[in-house]
């Protein structure tokens, strides 16, 4: 059983006990524990279920790389499913629960799955679920979601905070070991400005579990007087429980804190999610350790050496009292070593090497460990735990030699240095042959924006495995960041560690060697994912060679880890099955995150009220009071329309509209665009801008102009008002504004620059308020103060003057057809001139109006609108709006693009009125169909309707819509089908539904 | 004038740093040619001050000149004396073509004061907050709004962005400057 010993653990404080819940039950752990050595000082070694075949799994290391002990944390509004439990620390009341199981851990029916397993092989989805069509739908999926998937999806919003937080450095260190700290003193040093970062609370990482000795003394003292120097300069962040989570272009990097997760009774945001910029990265993230594929390698009580070594030396946690430890380097001698000293048992070390170890395993056998060499696991024996070994010959296929009796397994298969950050951005590796591992190759960076290095592995992350060579080289890949950055570090003395005498590490990608297909079913390659040695065997024999492939076909490293335990295992087996080199074979794309980080940390600060910016208009507390319905139009919320107690929407819109066309309605217009063009080249400019000719608009007028882009088609309308001989004030859409202003700008600096022409978005500088109906002019004349007559103010003119004590410009336009006044008003003073205008109109019992009574309110017009009679492929021309395109003009924006052939074709879709002959609404985008067929067998389109609305005035349904052929099919009718069977038939008329003589506005 | 409100009434956040919607404030959009001696001579007698390098502040006594673009500057005055400033600034301009609005009404104002303040605005703007230094403005975004910022003192910042935002800048800058949300040593 895997439980507590009595003294050792540097992490935890035994005067301190937690409390946690583990699948409902109430465990006991120290403050400093991790999740996974709380459940294992509890013989908690059962963790999960796996994801395929729901074997039994335990822990297998502990750190990032853990690929079994994934754990649903916390409850309600904060529940997380998939946490690993290596590295969560404990706190008390700590809630976890185990995944992928049912009904419960200790009896899953899923399990049945394993007895499965030879019918369940790599791409069997692939295979299986292709036929028939139907079953997929209907009953694959159902069945796959089901029972596959690992932890469940939260039900509640999540509870907690997150944030983000931009900072910028000369050089930042990831990972807070030996190498990370020295080179981070070496960058110091020269003066550059440093963060450090390392994943875990603690500095340290693998020296000082191993007890490296360095200058003399322990790597711990070395660690402490290294983080307190470090501290104590001002050029220096540290980091601790935040990680390297992505490397980007541009010396973009992303830093990942995990600020209370550790405890939850901390005020501020669980995650801070650091946006870095940084001249400089290095990459001090060490190595990690990889499994041997032998039979059984995945029953709970099968560790990684480290992962042994690492729970007794830091949470002072025994993974069993007989531990076997299989090998092909002298590395996990450490653990043996270690677990020796701690007065456990250590029954045997299979080392797969026919020579055996160096200095270690002498120091082994003098402790009087007995040591094989040339032997391996032939298999695990033990279903829920370990229970036993078999011992066979590393050069044979199996043959039992003898079984022991074991509750734990420690393996080493070697080490892979952590290359993910220095790959993110293209950082290319060799295979070192004489390691047996991937490591940076320095003459292949990553490379910045400057073609320069920039980020620069160190230590074991570059692949030096020894105490000595680490620190080496710690200090010189930092010295060559330092002249990286054109800076000079002063002569310091690097720190020294005795040489290790080490025996070469022999590559062995299946224990044993000849392991026959049975072993080989039973051989893990990836946990997670529950994919073999057979499983890429057979990847290869189906023709997959490529690794990449291979990947996706297997699953192989697609789990949440990533491969990290299991990819060089997994493209050595495939290299072997494909009898082609290692480095041939290549390594899959690392990619970040490194590990998985949290969605809403990427999300930050934006949620709730700050999700998204919404723009508010002066007015628009009015329109909350006012029990206003809102739709976005860009990021504005305007009101739709302003239902009443008891009415519906359309009922509102309805009175809307008729008390507007009756007396009196007011429509908050403060979202529209207004741009100032000005300057001696303005006329120039505008005549280019728009299709008509606006140059010879006469100061004090107005015209509705049309702008189009480059390809011809309508991008935006809007009216023109001169205000003075070099300036104009241009009205927008409202979802135009920025984008109109930015059109022009672009035209001014790309193509124009030498124009004198300025431009300024005052877009919220006024309030706008339409005045409509026929007692417009009553309202604003008693607010008095301007001459707003028809002799004085024609339409389609404009004047500066005062209503009622307000600045104010008033235009007379109309979007409606009714006597129209649009009166801008500095913003500041808008809700107040809002609330004059409705007292002023009480008496004409004035009614406010939405975007829905605007919109039938020109559809009745036959007045197009941006974005429902265009759509990106529509020019003026379709929309007969030919008499707003100037002939006199020999350019403007698009005018070439509406010359060419298909643009000019007497068959494109032309906008015409359509008229329901039973009165009824068309449904919106119907379609109208034509007579035979396409290509395809589908019914010939013949048009489609823009815009449809019910129109109260008339009492009908009326609609636009561009049909072929349209304006010469006055009179002709055309079928609409509608979704639900049926169709309607439709009247091809004019346009305008409403006073085409245009005599209500002109009053 | 008595009619005139900002967007949020002054609304106020007291968390490790203090948020606040400033007063109306008067603001003028400048366009003009920097090199230009007719424009360089008006920004000084009208505004009291030079044309301020690039990214940076200038000072006069009633106004502050920020640098916006190569050829945009935003004056900074007091509410009631934009309209005059202008009329001033557009007559003594003459010919020369240049622009000259008021746009006090189009944004909102807010101010950051505290000893962190710097740390508040390094939450929403990818700006170099350890590096800024009095006298500069920074014209950058908020989150997901545009906006510009600068310091009038270490321990105070203003920061405008346009008025229909301004809810939105509050509650960004409110949520960031919540007590217990304190970066610390970066």
């Amino acid at each position: 059983m895997s439980t507590r010993i009595q003294t050792g653990g540097r992490l935890i404080d035994r005067t301190k006990s937690v409390t946690f819940k583990f699948n409902g039950r109430k465990l006991q752990g120290y403050a400093g524990d991790t999740l996974a050595s709380a459940l294992l000082a509890n013989d908690q070694m059962l963790v999960g279920r796996s994801f395929k075949y729901h074997r039994p799994r335990g822990v297998v290391a502990s750190g990032a790389e853990e690929p079994n002990a994934l754990v649903n944390m916390g409850e309600g509004a904060f529940f997380e499913p998939n946490q690993r439990a290596t590295t969560t620390e404990v706190f008390d009341g700590l809630t976890a629960t185990s995944q992928n199981h049912w009904p419960t851990l200790e009896f899953d029916v899923g399990a049945i799955n394993t007895y499965l397993s030879r019918f369940l092989p790599a791409g069997f989805y692939y295979k299986m679920f292709m036929y028939p069509r139907a079953f997929w739908k209907h009953v694959y999926e159902p069945f796959i979601r089901q029972s596959a998937g690992l932890g469940k999806a939260p039900k509640q919003k999540d509870g907690s905070d997150y944030e983000h937080f931009y900072a910028f450095y000369d050089v930042v260190v990831i990972g807070g070991g030996i190498a990370g700290l020295q080179a981070a003193k070496t960058a110091a040093a020269a003066g550059a400005k440093v963060l450090v970062m390392e994943q875990t609370a603690d500095w340290g990482g693998r020296a000082v579990v191993d007890g490296a000795e360095i200058d003399g003394a322990s790597a711990d003292a070395f660690v402490a007087a290294t983080v307190a120097e470090l501290q104590a300069m001002d050029n220096v962040t540290l980091k601790t429980r935040m990680m390297g989570a992505g490397v980007y272009d541009h010396g973009y990097l992303l830093g990942y804190e995990r600020v209370s997760d550790h405890d939850p009774s901390l005020a501020g945001p669980r995650h801070r999610l650091w946006r870095i910029r940084t001249a400089q990265i290095i990459s001090a993230t060490g190595a990690i350790e990889r499994p041997l594929s032998f039979a059984g390698n995945d029953i709970p009580g099968v560790l990684l050496a480290s992962a042994v070594r690492d729970y007794l030396v830091n949470w002072g946690v025994s993974i069993g009292e007989r531990t076997i430890v299989v090998t092909n380097n002298d590395d996990a001698y450490r653990t043996a070593i270690a677990l020796k000293q701690a007065g456990l048992s250590v029954p045997m070390i299979l080392d797969a090497r026919k020579s055996g170890g160096g200095a270690l395993a002498q120091q082994a056998r003098d402790m009087g460990i007995r040591v094989e060499n040339g032997k391996a696991i032939a298999k695990v024996h033990g279903g829920k735990r370990v229970t036993a070994v078999s011992i066979c010959d590393q050069a044979g296929e199996g043959v039992v030699l003898d079984t022991i009796g074991c509750d734990a397994v420690a393996m080493s298969g070697g080490w892979s240095p952590v290359v993910h950050l220095y790959s993110h951005c293209g950082g290319k590796l060799n295979w070192d042959a004489e390691q047996v591992m991937f490591r940076p190759d320095l003459t292949r960076m990553p490379t910045n924006q400057n073609g320069q290095g920039f980020v620069m592995p160190a230590g074991t992350a570059n692949g030096e495995m020894s105490t000595a060579a680490t620190l080496a080289d710690a200090t010189a890949r930092a010295l060559d960041v330092v002249a990286a950055l054109g800076k000079s570090a002063p002569t310091l003395t690097a720190p020294t560690a005795a040489s290790e005498d080490a025996a070469a590490i022999e590559p062995v990608w299946m224990m044993p060697q000849g392991a026959n297909i049975k072993l080989r079913m039973k051989s893990w390659l990836d946990y997670q994912n529950d994919v073999k040695v057979s499983d890429v065997q057979l990847a290869a024999r189906e023709g997959y060679e490529s690794v990449e492939h291979t990947k996706r076909y297997t699953t192989l490293g697609m789990a949440t880890d990533q491969g990290k335990l299991s990819n060089i295992n997994g493209l050595a087996t495939l290299s072997g099955a494909l009898n082609a080199d290692i480095p041939q074979v290549g390594t899959t794309t690392f990619r970040p995150p490194y590990t998985p980080i949290s969605l809403a940390s990427i999300a930050g600060s934006a949620r709730d009220e700050v999700f998204q910016p919404i723009r508010k208009t002066p007015m628009q507390d009015w329109h909350m009071a006012n029990g206003a319905d809102f739709e976005p139009v860009g990021h504005w919320r305007r009101p739709y329309c302003f239902p009443r107690a008891g009415e519906t929407k359309a009922q509102a819109v309805e009175r809307e509209i008729l008390q507007t066309r009756k007396s009196l309605g007011l429509l908050d217009a403060s979202t529209l665009g207004k741009i100032i063009v000005k300057g001696p080249d303005a006329g120039k400019f505008m005549d280019m801008l728009y299709t008509n000719m606006m140059s010879t608009l006469k100061v004090g007028k107005c015209r509705y102009g049309l702008m189009c882009s480059e390809n011809g088609f309508l991008s935006d309308d809007g009216v023109v008002a001169r205000i003075d001989e070099n300036t104009f004030l241009c009205h927008t859409t409202t979802g135009g504004a920025d984008r109109i202003h930015a059109h022009m700008e672009e035209w001014l600096q790309t193509e124009w620059w030498d124009w004198k022409v300025y431009t300024a978005n005052v877009t919220e500088q006024f309030a706008q308020v339409a005045v409509v109906g026929p007692n417009a002019r009553k309202v604003l004349e008693k607010l008095g103060g301007m001459d707003v007559s028809k002799e004085a103010l024609g339409f389609m003119e404009w004047a500066d003057g005062t209503l009622g004590g307000f600045d104010a410009r008033v235009y007379r336009i109309s979007f409606s057809g009714e006597l129209s006044y649009e009166i801008a008003v500095p913003a500041s003073q808008g809700r107040v001139f809002w609330d004059a205008l409705l007292a002023a109109g009480a008496e004409f019992n004035v009614m406010p109006y939405g975007t829905e009574a605007l919109h039938v309110m020109r559809a009745e017009k036959g007045f197009i609108m941006i974005g429902d009679e265009t759509d990106g492929t529509i020019i003026p021309q379709d929309l007969g709006l030919n008499w707003a395109i100037s002939k006199k003009k020999e350019d403007y924006i698009g005018k070439r693009a509406q010359e060419r052939t298909f643009m000019v074709d007497s068959k494109r879709w032309k906008l015409v009125g359509l008229e329901t002959t039973d009165g009824s609404v068309i449904p919106d985008g119907a379609y109208a169909v034509g007579e035979g067929v396409n290509a395809n067998g589908q019914r010939n389109m013949i048009g489609r309707v823009t815009s449809t609305y019910y129109s109260p005035t008339l009492g009908r349904g009326i609609a636009m819509g561009l049909v072929l052929d349209g304006p010469d099919r006055m009179g002709e009718t055309i079928e609409f089908p509608k979704v639900d069977g049926g169709s309607i038939t439709a009247k091809i008329v004019d346009q305008v539904f409403y006073d085409k003589e245009g005599t209500k506005q002109d009053v | 004038m008595s009619n005139a409100v900002t967007a949020l009434n002054g609304a106020k956040s007291t968390g490790y740093v203090t948020v606040k919607e400033a007063p109306l404030t008067g603001m003028i959009t400048l366009r003009g040619t920097f090199a230009s001696k007719g424009f360089a001579k008006m920004v000084k007698s009208v505004f009291g001050t030079d044309i301020p390098e690039q990214r940076k502040v200038s000072k006069g006594p009633e106004a502050t000149v920020l640098w916006m673009s190569p050829d945009e500057l935003m004056v900074v005055c007091d509410y009631a004396a934009a309209q005059d400033l202008v009329a001033k600034a557009t007559a003594q301009l003459g010919d020369e073509h240049a622009l000259v609005v008021n746009v006090s009404d189009a944004r909102a104002v807010f101010t950051l004061s505290g000893a962190q303040l710097r740390e508040v605005i390094a939450k929403e703007a990818p700006v170099d907050m350890s590096q800024f230094e009095m006298g500069e403005v920074r014209r950058t975004r908020f989150a997901q709004i545009a906006a510009a910022f600068w310091l009038e003192a270490e321990d105070h910042a203003r920061i405008i962005c346009f008025r229909s935002f301004a809810e939105y800048m509050f509650n960004l800058l409110k949520n960031a400057s919540q007590p217990g949300y304190e970066v610390g040593g970066w």
